[in-house]
């Protein structure tokens, strides 16, 4: 691909996970009393930048939209949980797309779970407390759940992009 | 064991797609039977322990109503209120930027925390 044609597309990527972010940040709590549940909407776009780029280029997007992100509508504090569930969760999809045993709404499904899983290590680490990895029970089902709709989602858009996009 | 069954779906649309919902199945499954086991193992418990950044900063017995206002932050120029009623702790206020703690569900069950990572606030049931 065409460098300033791979540009652009990559920064129209960032753009998206971006708003995406901002929606997110817009909807309230999915489940009244739970904290911490979301649907992870920007994995749409990592998803889709990972099968159609690779894995330089998803965590390119990926580092972009957290830091765009967390200076605009977070704070430093929470940019190091998300930034720990980004690298977690791109390693292990960017390890299980390489295995090619699930397809991308696997690889999403095990992206949603291990990104969450990155963000409890790092609050146990952080507040010294052990018992916060309890609600990794509640984030894994939750996750899973995020992760089967998010990679339906990005397995569309791949669809259709392959077709739009030759 | 599992590689002749990931060696066989390489590359097969159909054999991704099965060993997608054994993860998904395996995944709900676990997770889901770990978490009600816990639920309905678990007793009640007797103290709410209020720490901030890793260190406590106070105990109060469960079953006395009180509201405990917990500074936290480098100058003490952050605060949590927290409110333990009919047994039960939750976080009333907070000056975090996501409330994410103050949305939590009153806790009451022993191992039960709520937490406010902007302020490195943790309340947990003993």
């Amino acid at each position: 691909m065409k460098s300033t044609r791979k540009i652009v597309l990559l920064g129209l990527m960032a753009a998206a996970a971006l708003i995406f972010s901002y929606l997110e940040a817009l909807l309230p709590p999915l489940v009244a009393g739970l904290p911490g549940i979301k649907m992870g909407l920007p994995n749409i776009v990592i998803i889709v930048t990972l099968y159609m780029f690779g894995v330089k280029e998803a965590a390119a997007v990926s580092l972009v939209r957290l830091l765009l992100s967390s200076f605009m509508f977070g704070n430093l504090v929470t940019l190091t949980y998300s930034l720990a569930g980004a690298v977690l969760s791109l390693t292990v999809m960017a390890f299980l797309k390489k295995l090619d045993a699930f397809s991308q709404v696997g690889v999403s499904v095990a992206g949603g779970v291990t990104h969450n899983i990155g963000q409890i290590l790092v609050a146990v680490l952080i507040l010294q407390t052990p018992q916060i990895a309890y609600y990794l029970l509640v984030l894994t089902v939750s996750g899973t759940v995020a992760g089967l709709l998010i990679g339906l989602a990005g397995s569309y858009v791949l669809k259709y992009l392959s077709r739009v996009l030759p | 064991m599992n590689d002749s069954k990931i060696g066989a779906a390489k590359g097969s649309g159909k054999g991704k797609r099965r060993n997608d919902l054994i993860l998904i199945l395996v995944l709900l499954i676990l997770s889901g039977t770990l978490f009600l086991v816990r639920t309905l193992s678990r007793p009640s418990g007797k103290m709410v322990v209020v720490h901030v950044d890793g260190e406590t900063q106070g105990t109060y017995p469960l079953e006395t109503d009180v509201r405990v206002e917990i500074p936290s932050g480098e100058q003490g120029d952050h605060l949590n209120v927290l409110v333990i009623r009919d047994g039960k702790a939750s976080m009333e206020q907070a000056d975090c930027p996501d409330l994410i703690c103050v949305q939590h569900a009153p806790i009451s069950l022993e191992d039960d925390t709520i937490v406010c990572l902007p302020n490195k606030v943790v309340v947990s049931i003993e």
